[in-house]
């Protein structure tokens, strides 16, 4: 065993090499793949970010896990059952192995659950478990690790108990947090399971280096179930984050595929290198929120006001110029569960009786020229946060509002943001799953930490909180498009736009689709040169 | 002489002991958090996470712990590189960071002072405007402006030689960012040392020297250049501590494995574990480099005494 | 002796000598000008050096166009004569001439003051350290240590929570951090300096340790502090950029050559005309500073007539 895959990371290594040196042809393929960020771990409980997402669920595989467009399929798990109520799960485990050979068991989803539901382990994300029944008791230390809605029923059958129908669970099975984990590795090695020489996987890929800032590199896992199917056998992610260098690694053919360009180069990119320019909707939302406990914005006609002067259109078409879609809801179109989101009232009038009336709004609210309405924008540095900024402060200009322009590193800016401390200023939200309930969660009073304007209605409480017991789907969209319009109404948010993914893919990657969450896994990908 | 250096030795103890103290709390008091991003962390989770790092502990108790930790040598998790110890981390980076910088420094400390000397002893005349020139321009272009442009020539254009990456270490991925690395510092090093040596060519010793009729080469390289060295060495020490530690902008650019990212990296992220450990580890390379530079003094210049 | 005569006639503020040396002091400081309006060099680089400061000054008056305004159609232009963007509009639509301007009143400001502060701390430092040797140069230089250490991103972060968001204490700030190393090569110099006749024998002479280091020392180091200072001029400025970043210089829509250099950089092969213009007249001033730094060294230095 050991010398197999000492053998195995022998060949990658110098396969690599050679492929560095751009000069033999190979038989081994191998993408590279430019990933803009440093991986924090390699353990899946102590991971947040879509890069370190790419890297992980290249290695692991849940339950269920994603087609090529990013849908939920089976995975680990290849059948299950639902209860009539929607609140608990029966998954049926294929016959499948860790990449040292071990099966992959539901004992080890069972182990991996309660380790990041344990308020030891620290985990970041285990708040996205919190559906599953006693996650968040679990995870606050007031009840035992055993009682944790997952229990294994024999090495092939595990049972998920949840709080209430999510109907969104089989997409969440597909997060790197639902991962199992080799509990025969991780009993044995403790915190330093995910050392080179002890870690085992049981996705398509496994480890075979990890040089901090400089790559990852990882091989076919041989022992994955599907292995036969897999056509790339080698995976090298690049952290670096300069995007204009990684362009020019693309140029150079240095790498294959690059996530998230720079969209100062669109104009460059779209002239220089239109067949590999991907963009695509992706599930998120660019807002501003604002800060309701501020005096000047209790009053709903300044809220409304601020958001209707925006020219949405005019940032989108000469600013971004990346294809990002105007918002005027919280949750982008096209996400499942819900349908046309609860838009803005005045979504659809022209741009100058929307300035009239913002501005007949403010003089109600008790702002004019001698009086006019002053306060900060805060963003984080970045240099679309800032063109944004400038845009929307000098829209603000003409309907006689003052704001003046404060960045500040992400760090600061986000504790100001929880802290409360601010007036007007940048947020954004990806969707960790593919329903609603995702982005209309931030605006309930009890959301605390995210919801940082502190925007409170009890009737939008109200409602989320009939959405999360409510099994009929039908019913359930219904009862959060009502929530999102009464926050439609109330604005405590100013949608400004709907992400798109933003990436350079080289001509010869087949395999790639579009997908809504941007995840696009080696499995599905193959290289034609 | 061996008396002095000891006694520095020694003195590098309280000194680093008031880095620590200085930066530790320093650090804590900086709005912003190692937790505070995008995406907010409930409380309840947040929680949990200071527990585990004992942040939960008042801040003199969390200082005195982490003193006790660094006595032992142990600079702790890094917050951010959760499968990596701090130690882990700077030793790791270390050898590339020293191997890039130190034949970066090398390389700017020949040419520097050659290029430096070739201008003041041809004062005035073209030779001096045009070296002057390059190493003006060397200074007025950033290097992260000049980096992009040797990457666009010659691995874009060119294809001579690799944009960013490290291969497996081989040397052709070093070369842009040891060029990029050293290019301002030659400019630097051939500014001062075309100001000193002029001002030392028209000393009186170097008078007397070239009246003994000693040959100019010799009056050249045994005195002039060394008593034109004293600002540059003075100059050497600290730079050298900078650039062997790495350079944030040239190891995002070219994508390599050393340390120097983690001194930005590590105060934005707010990993109070990395910023300390890299206070710490360049703390004690400017207290050797400046006891370095104080003793070459001593052998620069005879008129320099070294006491303690 | 002469020399340090004349010489100690350039540092008025440092001078204390009495009147009627000071009038002697003057007519010699009068002959250093005479002899830097010999340098061409010099003299060119203080003609534009003026000229890129009159441009700051009087910036609005130059341009049809506000710095901070966006031109919807012009997004990201290149340059053009017929429109007045003489330097082309930023990726926001704004006139990158005007801006430009303006970005010289925040780096020129930052040049000066940042280097002014490091000059006088870091020589008086540098010069008392090295003049007084013993525990007391040991004592200074290890604070000098220290302060290398300390991580420079939080020292100004605390700076600004203190003392509030304030353009000048970024400036001082800067300058503040930047006087180390001018006061290590000061201090070195100082070291070579204290053990030639003149000192010593102004020492037996009874002359005060304050009038010492005024008269013979300071003087004496000038020609690397001055170089240094030409080479601190384009750091502080291009440091400004990275506290810029952190939010802590200036605040859109203001900006300064920093800040545009860097976006430009990023940009270099999209709107190459962001990164060319800025980076011009830093480049120009930047060789100004210098050319006139070399014709002061030279003015000052009797020796080299």
């Amino acid at each position: 065993m050991i010398l197999n895959r000492l053998g195995r990371f022998l060949t990658a290594t110098t396969l690599s090499f050679s492929l560095l040196t751009s000069t033999a042809v190979l038989a081994d393929t191998t993408i590279r793949i430019g990933n803009q960020g440093e991986p924090s771990s390699l353990d899946p409980h102590y991971l947040s970010g879509d890069w370190e997402d790419r890297i992980i669920s290249d290695m692991f595989m849940g339950l269920t896990t994603e087609d090529a467009k990013g849908d939920a399929i089976p995975g680990v798990a290849d059948s299950w059952d639902i209860s009539p109520d929607g609140t608990v799960y029966t998954f049926h485990l294929r016959d499948s192995k860790w990449s040292d050979g071990q099966p992959v068991t539901a004992y080890d989803f069972e182990y991996a659950m309660r380790r990041i539901m344990n308020p030891e382990t620290a985990a970041e994300y285990a708040s996205l478990l919190y559906v599953i029944k006693n996650g968040e008791e679990v995870n606050t230390g007031k009840a035992p690790l055993e009682s944790l809605g997952v229990k294994a029923l024999d090495d092939k059958t595990l049972q998920i108990t949840l709080t209430g129908p999510a109907p969104y669970l089989l997409s969440l099975l597909t997060h790197y947090t639902t991962f199992p984990i080799p509990k025969h590795v991780v009993e044995k090695y403790g915190k330093d399971w995910i050392k080179k020489e002890h870690i085992v996987s049981n996705g398509p890929y496994e480890l075979v280096e990890w040089l901090p800032n400089t790559h990852v590199k990882l091989t076919k896992n041989e022992d994955f179930w599907d292995v036969k199917k897999l056509k790339i056998d080698n995976v090298v992610y690049y952290p670096q984050e300069d995007g204009p260098a990684l362009i020019k690694r693309m140029r150079a053919g240095e790498i294959d595929v690059l996530y998230k360009f720079p969209s100062g180069q669109i104009d460059w990119l779209k002239t220089n290198m239109p067949k590999e320019t991907r963009v695509a909707p992706y599930q998120g939302v660019y807002y501003y929120p604002i800060n309701t406990q501020k005096p000047q914005f209790q009053d709903k006609r300044v809220r409304e006001a601020l958001s209707m002067a925006i020219d949405r259109h005019l940032i989108m078409d000469k600013v971004l110029k990346t294809g990002e879609i105007a918002a005027y809801s919280m949750v982008p179109p096209g996400t499942s569960n819900y349908g046309t989101p609860s838009y803005t009232s005045w979504k659809e009038k022209p741009m100058d009786e929307r300035i009239a009336e913002a501005k007949r709004l403010l003089k109600e609210a008790g702002y004019d020229e001698s009086h006019p309405l002053k306060f900060q924008l805060k963003y984080n540095t970045d240099d679309n946060h800032k063109r944004i900024a400038i845009a929307v402060a000098q829209m603000w200009k003409k309907i006689g509002v003052q704001a003046e322009l404060f960045n500040s590193e992400v760090k600061v800016h986000y504790a100001d943001l929880k802290q409360g401390n601010f007036e007007v200023a940048r947020a954004g939200w990806v969707a960790d799953y593919n329903d609603p309930q995702n982005f209309l969660f931030l605006l309930e009073s009890r959301s605390k930490s995210l919801n940082y304007g502190n925007y409170e209605n009890p009737q939008y409480d109200k409602l989320m909180e009939e959405a999360y017991i409510e099994s009929d789907l039908k019913k359930r969209a219904q009862t959060m498009k009502q929530a999102e319009a009464i926050a439609m109404e109330d604005l405590p948010i100013i949608p400004i736009y709907y992400y798109v993914s933003k990436n350079l893919v080289a001509n010869y990657v087949d395999g790639w689709q579009d997908a809504v969450n941007d995840k696009h896994r080696t499995r599905w990908l193959s290289l034609n040169k | 002489m061996w008396h002095y250096f000891f006694r520095r030795l020694l003195t590098a103890i309280p000194t680093l002991l008031i880095v620590i103290t200085i930066a530790f709390f320093m650090m804590r008091i900086a709005p912003g958090g190692p937790w505070d991003q995008e995406r907010a962390l409930p409380p309840e989770i947040e929680a949990n996470i200071l527990k585990a790092y004992d942040m939960d502990k008042p801040l003199v108790q969390q200082y005195f712990l982490y003193l006790g930790k660094v006595l032992t040598g142990d600079f702790g998790p890094s917050f951010k590189f959760k499968d990596f110890s701090v130690n882990d981390l700077l030793l790791n980076g270390f050898p590339a960071s020293l191997q890039i910088g130190g034949i970066a420094i090398l390389l700017a400390l020949v040419v520097g002072t050659l290029l430096g000397s070739m201008a003041a002893l041809r004062k005035n005349s073209a030779t001096d405007y045009s070296v002057m020139t390059v190493a003006m321009t060397g200074i007025a272009i950033p290097n992260f402006v000049m980096a992009p442009i040797l990457t666009l020539i010659l691995g874009v254009y060119l294809s001579w030689l690799p944009v960013a990456g490290w291969g497996d270490g081989e040397f052709k991925y070093k070369i842009l960012p040891i060029l990029s690395l050293a290019l301002p510092q030659v400019a630097y090093i051939a500014r001062l040392t075309r100001g000193s040596m002029i001002e030392v060519l028209h000393s009186n010793y170097i008078r007397t020297a070239r009246a003994k009729g000693l040959r100019e080469h010799l009056v050249l390289l045994r005195h002039a250049l060394k008593g034109a060295m004293l600002p540059v060495v003075s100059y050497l020490g600290p730079a050298t501590a900078a650039v062997i530690t790495g350079s944030v902008v040239i190891e995002t650019i070219f994508d390599i494995p050393g340390v120097g990212r983690y001194f930005v990296q590590g105060a934005l992220n707010r990993d109070y574990p990395l910023v300390m450990g890299t206070v710490i580890f360049y703390g004690m390379l400017i207290i050797m480099l400046n006891l370095l530079v104080d003793v070459i003094y001593g052998l620069l210049d005879p008129k320099v005494r070294l006491q303690d | 002796m002469i020399k340090t005569d004349r010489l100690k006639a350039v540092i008025p503020v440092l001078d204390t000598s009495e009147p009627e040396r000071e009038i002697k002091g003057r007519s010699l400081w009068q002959d250093a000008w005479r002899r830097l309006l010999q340098n061409k060099a010099a003299v060119v680089s203080m003609v534009l050096l003026g000229i890129i400061a009159l441009m700051a000054i009087f910036a609005p008056w130059l341009s049809p166009y506000p710095y901070d305004e966006i031109y919807w159609d012009y997004i990201q232009s290149p340059p053009n004569w017929d429109t007045a963007h003489w330097f082309g509009t930023d990726s926001n639509g704004r006139d990158l001439f005007i801006r430009v301007l303006y970005g010289a009143r925040v780096s020129l400001m930052v040049g000066f003051l940042a280097t002014g502060v490091s000059l006088i701390i870091g020589v008086t430092y540098g010069a008392i350290a090295g003049y007084f040797g013993g525990r007391i140069d040991n004592l200074m230089m290890r604070f000098v240590d220290i302060m290398y250490s300390l991580p420079f991103m939080f020292f100004v972060i605390l700076l600004m929570v203190v003392f509030g968001r304030n353009i000048f204490l970024i400036f001082i700030a800067l300058g503040a951090v930047e006087w180390l190393t001018m006061a290590r090569i000061v201090r070195g110099q100082t070291l070579s300096v204290k053990r030639k006749e003149y000192v010593e024998a102004a020492h037996a002479g009874g002359v005060s340790n304050f009038k010492i280091i005024m008269r013979h020392i300071i003087p004496n180091v000038l020609g690397p502090v001055i170089v240094y200072v030409t080479l601190t001029v384009p750091q502080v400025i291009l440091t400004e950029s990275f506290l810029s970043f952190l939010g802590l210089g200036v605040q859109e829509p203001l900006t300064s050559w920093g800040v545009l250099i860097s976006e430009g950089a990023k940009l270099m092969e999209v709107a190459p005309w962001l990164l060319v213009y800025p980076a011009i007249f830093l480049a120009v001033t930047l060789f100004c500073f210098n050319f006139i730094g070399d014709g002061l060294r030279d003015a000052l230095d009797p020796k080299d007539r």
